[in-house]
């Protein structure tokens, strides 16, 4: 089946094309996942800046630097840029670059998709970041952009709809062509029950993906209409009902945070085996407990919802299978530390960054936990202990396996080492600086801040301001990141194939940085 | 004409301008939707605009795509590739349209008796559908599901047994059955289409009639944009069909088409059962 | 050192207790900072009340359940926390690969999964257990002995007692002074009304809430109560508190710019004092009744206006009447305002449906809108000169019946 390239096409790419067209026109999965990053990462220190905003105006109580209209605002802007802006990208650049070389394939199954796939993203950012700047300002009604707060607003809220719909797009056509790239691309010899588990976890992600992402459309597309085209899907005098809107946003919402975390997931299987040297613990299950996640993520949705005043069936149904996604995570939770248990284990950065994921995600999972039991939800819904619990599993959780797993594929990727004293430094910086902004904010929801207001009562200062410390040290770590990274793309000690000893993936048996077309004739795993 | 000489090899094809026009296009296309929709005289022109790009573009990535299929580049692998894509592709319809039936569902069977129950608010509300909610005081005359619903439904099942025809003729080599069976197919599309215009014109509801005149030209509306699409993407393998693009053994982008096309189908038939019928 | 050759002892043996023993000791050293501290941080909550580590202080059974529920669940969340990463930070002190230690090759191991699969459902039964019982007594909402209609608005709430007729609405009182730093701070920043909810101790108060435009989430913690209301549809819930007193919450859904600013204000009192706080109420609307009869002059609208205008339109007209730009427009100087009485009147009547402004015809009395109207075309730089009776506001309640 597989045979030597055509020697004429084959001379024809053996050279990357160079300048500014390489990047633009890009077929090639190795080009368009470094785009992914690179955005992913612009995105991230975009909304990181305002989340540094959030806390300035938060480090003490009263209006110092905004006005709410402006703070709701840059609340808003800073979920929703996280989520889609850097943290789904960045899963996307992983899978860009990584699905194929770990299963084997030339590229990715559709290469010209893929870059419209990435194309899409800054058409997307640049609508939604110049909100910004229209005449009402941008959308202020939360990332979650509940009615019928948000058909009040102007002509912001129908820019980042919009936006949304083509992030939408982009996502879509994404997760196709990753699912195909690995239904149909891997080596002969590659079983799915052979495959990486980053790659099984892209392969559940991009359906979720592609099973959700459209649900999101339908419902922002009702919005629109109900903003502009006079229906009455959310409006009871119609007899709309806003909550719909609740359950179709949380019908995405919900395995979206999934799709967030289960790549993750992927990364840190990968990394802890490397570096403690043993074969990951437990790989069967390790598949069947992500699948099980993913299939229980779309009958979870509603504990979002706990405080609008569902009937009683309905909360206890939802706080049941809610309870139920701890089985299967737990058990990853577990084989991780068997993975550890009688290892040979080193902490390079890449170890170190997955070892506090462990960590902290699991503080993440129990605060979750907590809110998923209906009546501690009910004080606790949409306080500071929510945003707590969803920084444990995003930030910790997502943002610190996606640097964990950039630390650990970089030197795959552009040949050279990065600098491991400043990769601990950043490490431990960033670790540090995390708890004290966010587990604070543990206690100030216990006693009962509110989340997205601008101003405070007095019993809440304290810890706030810790908060806003931390978080100050937090995003200053994160230039120790990008200068590492930026120093590493550009020079630094060659990597060789295989400078992480316990590393077995096949992307290790190719050249470091692997050549512009790697497995041009595939490899054959046995 | 079909290359028989595929190539084995898996094939990546060399950079692309078209994706980032596409990217350009949409970028204009939104732009110049929410201008317009905020009432700047400059959105429909940057709609226009952008419109024209994203023609410019699928005419020239499709020319493309057919032009490297006809050149023999797509191996057995990169066919198996083009029909997963298609099948999720239309998984992803499937969950879009599944959004808009949950509402439906959500509005009839919970939201309804909720407001009903909310004597409070609304006294003299009943959960009856169809309703255009407690507030508007409007009486709805729903269009007869046995009228020209039904009678289209007649139309999009046969066009599905013509398209079905059309596939045995391309099958079995008879190009001509192949031909008669598209063009069949397309003109019952359009009489569809017709038929779903002139029903838009006689219903006594519109859109912003309340949650039943809200659902339901949603659901119509958005299905018969589907049809709309599969018409114009039998067209053009119609004309594909006529340059004798074909062959028996490989004629994906047929099969891709057809496999939209009872998407198209089925959809209609839930809604002919939830939208017009129950 | 010492550990090296204590690991190198077992190192290729099995899991065996004396390898646990002797890498226990340094696990400790890497685990008991953290733990302590965290340990310590629980147990300090109800000691150091100044520092809310915890939910406040339960006022209604509910919240009592709801806190003992919580701490139940933490307590059990943190033995497994410790369960789970003990052994971690054994193998991250023992299994390192600088005391030379050989990685071991086993790899999967199914009695052991399917044990950590049994152990933590049967764990989550447990908790779900008391759950289910404290979910069903909150939504019990029958029995009460009041009901109490709540209806949020951007920003505030209107309460109304069923039954009783009597109705007010519930403000924020603090003062923009204090908000943007020109005055200090009081006791009560943020969470002070001029009307607060008054409820009867010991008694069972069922609340009915709905809402006129966003969605808005009535809260006070310390009852265990919150409530999203919903535009359009009723909610409800209830509490019983015991001990009278004063108590306070906040606003807890999004609900635009004011959202940090609608607090929730509840005085409970004894029965005895309820009693008399209701005569008097209802004496006070039977005062503020609107005589159709009287004609205003244009003074006696514009002291009235100007009370109305600070409590329901300053939010987001502004106390200058300079709106904010491109999201609350300008009353002073406005077009509409300083046109058509008419055309003023229908707008703050009628609202405008998709944007923040409310139909206020709904919401406020013919008098107290036709204070406003006059007060608004008025003052600032307006001088219109003409005054709105109510008389002319009530013909539109029966042009929209
Ligand atoms: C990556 C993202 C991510 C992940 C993985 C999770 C994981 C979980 N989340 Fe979280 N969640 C969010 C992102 C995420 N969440 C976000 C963004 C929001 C807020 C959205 C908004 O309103 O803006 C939110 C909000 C949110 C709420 C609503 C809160 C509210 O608004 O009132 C709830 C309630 O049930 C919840 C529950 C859970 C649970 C039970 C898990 C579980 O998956 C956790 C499972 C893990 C563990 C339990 C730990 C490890 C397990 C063991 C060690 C085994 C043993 C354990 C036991 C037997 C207990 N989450
Ligand atoms: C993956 C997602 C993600 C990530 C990584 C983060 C990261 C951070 N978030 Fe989060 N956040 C969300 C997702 C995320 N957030 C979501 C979904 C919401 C809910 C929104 C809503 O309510 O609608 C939210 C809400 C939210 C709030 C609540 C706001 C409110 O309710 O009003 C706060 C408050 O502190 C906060 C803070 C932070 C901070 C300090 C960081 C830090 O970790 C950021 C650190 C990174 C940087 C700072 C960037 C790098 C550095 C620079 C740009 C250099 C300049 C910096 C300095 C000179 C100091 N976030
Ligand atoms: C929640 C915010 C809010 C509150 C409270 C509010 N308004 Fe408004 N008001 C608006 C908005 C937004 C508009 C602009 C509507 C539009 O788009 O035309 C508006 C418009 C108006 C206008 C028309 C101005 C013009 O030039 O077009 C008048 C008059 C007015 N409001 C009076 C009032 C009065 C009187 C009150 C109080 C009883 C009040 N408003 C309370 C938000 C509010
Ligand atoms: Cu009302 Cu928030
Ligand atoms: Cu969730």
């Amino acid at each position: 089946m597989y045979t030597a390239a055509d020697p004429a096409d084959a001379h024809a790419h053996d050279h990357a094309p160079s300048g500014f067209m390489r990047w633009v026109s890009s077929t090639n999965h190795k080009d368009i996942g470094t785009l992914y990053l690179w955005f992913s990462l612009f995105m991230f220190f975009f909304a990181g800046a305002l989340a540094m905003l959030i806390r300035a105006e938060l480090f003490q109580p009263g209006l110092q630097f905004f006005q709410p209209a402006f703070f709701n605002q840059l609340t808003t802007m800073h979920g929703l840029i996280m989520i889609f802006g850097a943290i789904m990208p960045s899963l996307v650049g992983f899978a860009n670059w990584q699905v194929p070389l770990m299963i084997g394939a030339p590229d990715m199954a559709f290469p010209r998709l893929n870059n419209w796939s990435f194309w899409l993203l800054p058409a997307a950012g640049t609508l939604l970041i110049s909100s910004f700047f229209v005449p009402g300002g941008a959308i202020a009604g939360g990332w979650t952009m509940y009615p019928p707060l948000f058909i009040q607003g102007g002509i912001a809220y129908d820019m980042s709809i919009l936006s949304l719909h083509i992030l939408g797009i982009s996502s879509i056509m994404g997760a196709i062509n990753i699912i195909t790239t690995i239904l149909n691309m891997r080596a002969p010899g590659m079983t799915l029950m052979k495959m990486p588990l980053f790659v099984w976890t892209w392969l559940i992600t991009a359906f979720l993906l592609i099973a959700v992402m459209p649900v999101l459309a339908c419902a922002i597309t009702m919005l629109l209409t109900d903003r502009h085209f006079g229906t009455h899907f959310f409006d009871a005098a119609g007899g709309g009902d806003p909550v719909m809107f609740q359950h179709l946003f949380w019908f995405f919402g919900h395995p979206e945070v999934y799709i967030m975390i289960l790549p993750a997931f992927g990364i840190v299987s990968t990394i802890i085996p490397t570096f403690a040297r043993k074969p990951l613990f437990g790989y069967v299950s390790m598949v069947y407990a992500v699948a099980s996640i993913a299939f229980l993520s779309f009958i979870v949705w509603a504990h979002h919802m706990f405080a609008t005043g569902m009937p009683l069936g309905g909360q206890l149904f939802f706080m049941y299978t809610t309870m139920l996604i701890a089985i299967p995570t737990g058990v990853k939770v577990f084989n991780w530390v068997a993975t550890l248990w009688r290892g040979s284990i080193t902490f390079e950065t890449p170890m170190l960054f997955a070892l506090a994921f462990v960590f902290l995600f699991a503080i993440g999972g129990f605060s979750g936990l907590v809110l998923a039991l209906v009546p501690v939800d009910i004080q606790l819904q949409d306080t500071y202990y929510v945003v707590a619990h969803f920084h444990y599993v995003l930030f910790s959780g997502s943002a610190m396996s996606i640097m964990g797993g950039i630390y650990y594929w970089l030197p795959k990727w552009t040949g050279h080492m990065y600098d491991e004293k400043l990769g601990k430094i950043h490490f431990w910086l960033t670790t540090i600086a995390f708890n004290i902004t966010f587990f604070p904010m543990h206690f100030l929801g216990l006693a009962g801040m509110p989340r997205r207001i601008p101003d405070y009562a007095l019993q809440f200062a304290d810890f706030n301001m810790i908060a806003s410390l931390g978080g100050f040290l937090l995003g200053a770590s994160q230039l120790l990141f990008l200068y590492n990274v930026i120093q590493c793309v550009r020079g630094g000690a060659p990597a060789g194939n295989r400078p992480w000893e316990g590393a077995d993936t096949l992307e290790w048996t190719q050249s470091s940085p692997p050549p512009y077309h790697s497995f041009v004739t595939p490899p054959i795993v046995k | 004409m079909q290359e028989h000489a595929t190539s084995d090899t898996y094939y990546v094809p060399p950079p692309s301008i078209w994706p980032l026009v596409g990217s350009v296009a949409l970028l204009a296309l939104a732009s110049g939707f929410a201008l317009l929709l905020n009432k700047f005289s400059a959105g429909p022109y940057l709609m226009a605009l952008g419109m024209g790009i994203l023609l410019i573009m699928l005419f020239g990535w499709f020319g493309t795509v057919i032009h490297e299929s006809l050149a023999g580049k797509y191996s057995d692998q990169v066919d198996t590739s083009f029909r997963w894509g298609m099948a999720w592709f239309i998984f992803s319809e499937v969950a879009f349209f599944s959004g808009f039936f949950g509402a439906l569902f959500y509005s009839r069977i919970i939201a309804m008796p909720m407001l009903a129950d909310a004597q409070l608010l609304w006294p003299d509300f009943h959960a009856i559908w169809p309703s255009a909610g407690p507030g508007l005081k409007i009486v709805l005359t729903p269009v007869d599901a046995w009228g020209i619903p039904a009678l289209n439904t007649l139309i999009l099942l046969s066009s599905g047994a013509t398209v079905t025809w059309a596939h045995w003729g391309l099958q079995k080599g008879r190009q001509f059955q192949l031909k008669l069976g598209l063009a069949l197919t397309i003109l019952l599309g359009v009489l569809f289409i017709s038929l779903q215009v002139h029903e838009y014109g006689e219903a006594a509801f519109s859109i912003r009639d309340g949650i039943y005149g809200a659902t339901f030209y949603m659901l119509t509306g958005f299905h018969g944009f589907h049809v709309m699409l599969g018409a114009v993407m039998l067209s053009v393998i119609f004309f594909r069909a006529v340059a004798g693009h074909f062959t028996a053994e490989r004629h994906f982008a047929f099969e891709a088409v057809a496999w939209y096309w009872h998407f198209v189908d089925v959809i209609w038939l839930l809604l002919f059962i939830f939208v017009y019928w129950l | 050192m010492r550990i090296a050759n204590y690991t190198d002892q077992c190192a290729g043996q099995p899991l065996c207790v004396r390898r646990l023993l002797f890498c226990m000791p340094n696990a400790l050293v890497f685990t008991s900072a953290f733990l302590l501290a965290l340990a310590l941080a629980l147990i300090a909550a109800p000691a150091r009340a100044d520092y809310a580590l915890n939910f406040p202080t339960p006022a209604s059974g509910l919240a009592q359940d709801i806190y003992d529920l919580h701490i139940l669940i933490l307590w059990i969340c943190f033995a497994i926390f410790v369960i789970v990463f003990v052994p971690m930070f054994v193998a991250l002190v023992c299994h390192r690969k600088s005391l030379g230690h050989v990685a071991a090759k086993f790899h999967d191991n199914l009695k052991v999964e399917i044990i950590w699969t049994i152990i933590p459902t049967l764990i989550l039964v447990g908790m779900a257990w008391p759950a289910t019982n404290l979910v069903m007594s909150m939504k019990d909402t029958s029995k009460e002995d009041l009901t109490i209609k709540v209806t949020g608005r951007q920003w505030k709430w209107d309460y109304e007692y069923l039954g009783d007729d009597i109705r007010f609405t519930s403000n924020t009182t603090t003062p923009p002074e204090q908000i943007d730093g020109a005055q200090a701070k009081g006791e009560n920043y943020l969470l002070e009304v001029d009307h607060p909810l008054v409820v009867p101790a010991g008694k069972k108060v069922r609340l009915v809430l709905t809402t006129s435009d966003v969605i808005h989430s009535w809260w006070v913690p310390a009852f265990g109560v919150k409530q999203d209301a919903i535009p359009g549809f009723i909610r409800d819930a209830w509490f019983m508190v015991d001990k009278p007193g004063i108590y306070r919450g906040q606003c807890a859904e999004l609900c635009g710019i004011g959202h940090g600013f609608m607090p929730v204000v509840v005085e409970v009192v004894t029965p005895e004092q309820f009693a008399s706080w209701k005569d008097e109420q209802k004496k006070l609307l039977a005062a503020a009744a609107v005589d159709y009869s009287k004609t205003y002059t244009m003074d006696e609208l514009k002291t009235m206006g100007a009370k109305v205008y600070t409590a329901n339109c300053m939010a987001c007209h502004q106390p200058n009447g300079a709106g904010i730009p491109n999201a609350f427009p300008a009353l002073n100087g406005s077009k509409l305002v300083r046109g058509e009485k008419s055309a003023h009147i229908e707008r703050v009547f009628n609202g405008k449906p998709g944007t923040a402004m409310a139909a206020f015809g709904k919401q406020l009395s013919d008098l107290d809108i036709a204070a406003v109207i006059t007060y608004e075309r008025n003052t600032w730089s307006n001088a219109m000169g003409d005054v709105v009776q109510p008389t002319e506001i009530a013909a539109l309640h029966k042009r929209s019946q």
